[in-house]
């Protein structure tokens, strides 16, 4: 058996740990998309920062934000250190039911990510906040929340590869 | 003890950093942040996601709570509603299986080259958190409050010891993950 998934699962559990006992943060993602989001809009109208949503969330740059950009670059060194890190347009199994067309892959993939992105923050977290953090915590909300994502997402998983079949 | 720690922001910065290059290694060596991997777990056809996700609530979670009876730490949980959790929860599940990332694993995808992830998907979280922002008055007063949760966490709404939740749950993760490597998923 492969202990890999285990064995980064388990990195994750511990590195939670670390984020409550030394930031007093659970690990998330999606707040600080949101933040960057506001920051931009408040760039081009000022006016914008009124809005109820960024009284509740402030736009700024602070913990989590951080943390997304430390993904980018953990990644990067784990991709590159395992020879994995390539640029690609298109996943493979994307590819070989819908095709290599980058430009329908990228629209698709806007399209998913708007409805993520508004998902995640009409749920009030994400696989990483809800799924991780939140059911660890034992937290009603977020063991309801992951058991939706994965409905949503298996049942649209499906739909979606069975038109390419 | 950790009080000047946790409030001293520009430490907190560096810290975030580092600790999401750890999160991003960790995602990356699992294999979460591959399309194929996520798409293969809502097809139900592999199942590195959920192994991932469970091991790291199984270690997580005694970890935290032990870490709360010395008082340590204190949980951060929000509470939840039909109209936000299951609704929102529902929403993001399409948005998952259309993109085939969600909001950490596309910052991972990006760093290992995923393109799409790149251009498509975190302009798309972007563009999708900004909605929300400027449907939250209407959603706030209509939607997100509707059937509130009885309790914040299980314990609570069990009116037990935590603990007599926490050891159930990691035997019951335990028997989840004997149960897929038996049948070979």
């Amino acid at each position: 058996m492969d202990w890999t998934p285990y064995l980064a699962g388990a990195g994750i559990g511990v590195l939670s740990w670390l984020t409550f006992l030394l930031s007093n943060k659970p690990l998330g993602c999606s707040t600080a998309f949101a933040q960057t989001f506001g920051m931009i809009e408040s760039a081009i109208r000022p006016a914008s920062r009124d809005k109820p949503y960024w009284k509740k969330v402030l736009p700024t740059i602070e913990w989590q934000w951080m943390l997304v950009v430390g993904i980018i670059i953990g990644a990067f060194i784990s991709s590159v250190l395992a020879g994995e890190f390539a640029l690609i347009w298109v996943p493979s199994v994307y590819g070989d039911a819908f095709g290599y067309d980058p430009v329908f892959r990228v629209a698709v993939a806007l399209i998913g990510g708007i409805l993520m992105g508004l998902g995640a923050r009409w749920a009030g977290g994400c696989t990483s906040g809800h799924g991780i953090s939140g059911t660890l915590q034992l937290a009603l909300a977020s063991w309801v929340a992951a058991i939706c994502f994965f409905i949503g997402g298996i049942a649209a998983a499906i739909v979606i590869y069975g038109m390419a079949a | 003890m950790f009080e000047t720690l946790r409030t001293n922001s520009r430490a907190q910065l560096v810290l975030g950093l580092f600790m999401g290059i750890a999160f991003g290694f960790l995602l990356q060596t699992g294999g979460v942040t591959d399309y194929n991997i996520i798409i293969g777990q809502l097809l139900l056809t592999d199942f590195t996601v959920v192994k991932v996700m469970l091991a790291a609530v199984l270690v997580g979670m005694p970890g935290v709570y032990l870490m709360k009876e010395w008082g340590w730490v204190t949980l951060h949980v929000r509470s939840g509603a039909i109209g936000s959790t299951v609704i929102g929860g529902l929403i993001f599940g399409i948005g998952f299986a259309v993109l085939g990332y969600c909001p950490g694993t596309v910052a991972g995808a990006v760093g290992q080259g995923a393109l799409d992830a790149l251009v498509g998907g975190v302009p798309g979280i972007l563009i999708g958190t900004g909605l929300f922002a400027a449907l939250y008055p209407v959603l706030s007063e209509k939607i997100l409050e509707k059937g509130p949760f009885p309790a914040d966490t299980f314990p609570e709404l069990l009116g037990v010891n935590p603990w007599m939740v926490v050891i159930p749950v990691a035997v019951f993760i335990l028997a989840i993950l004997a149960g897929l490597e038996y049948l070979g998923l």
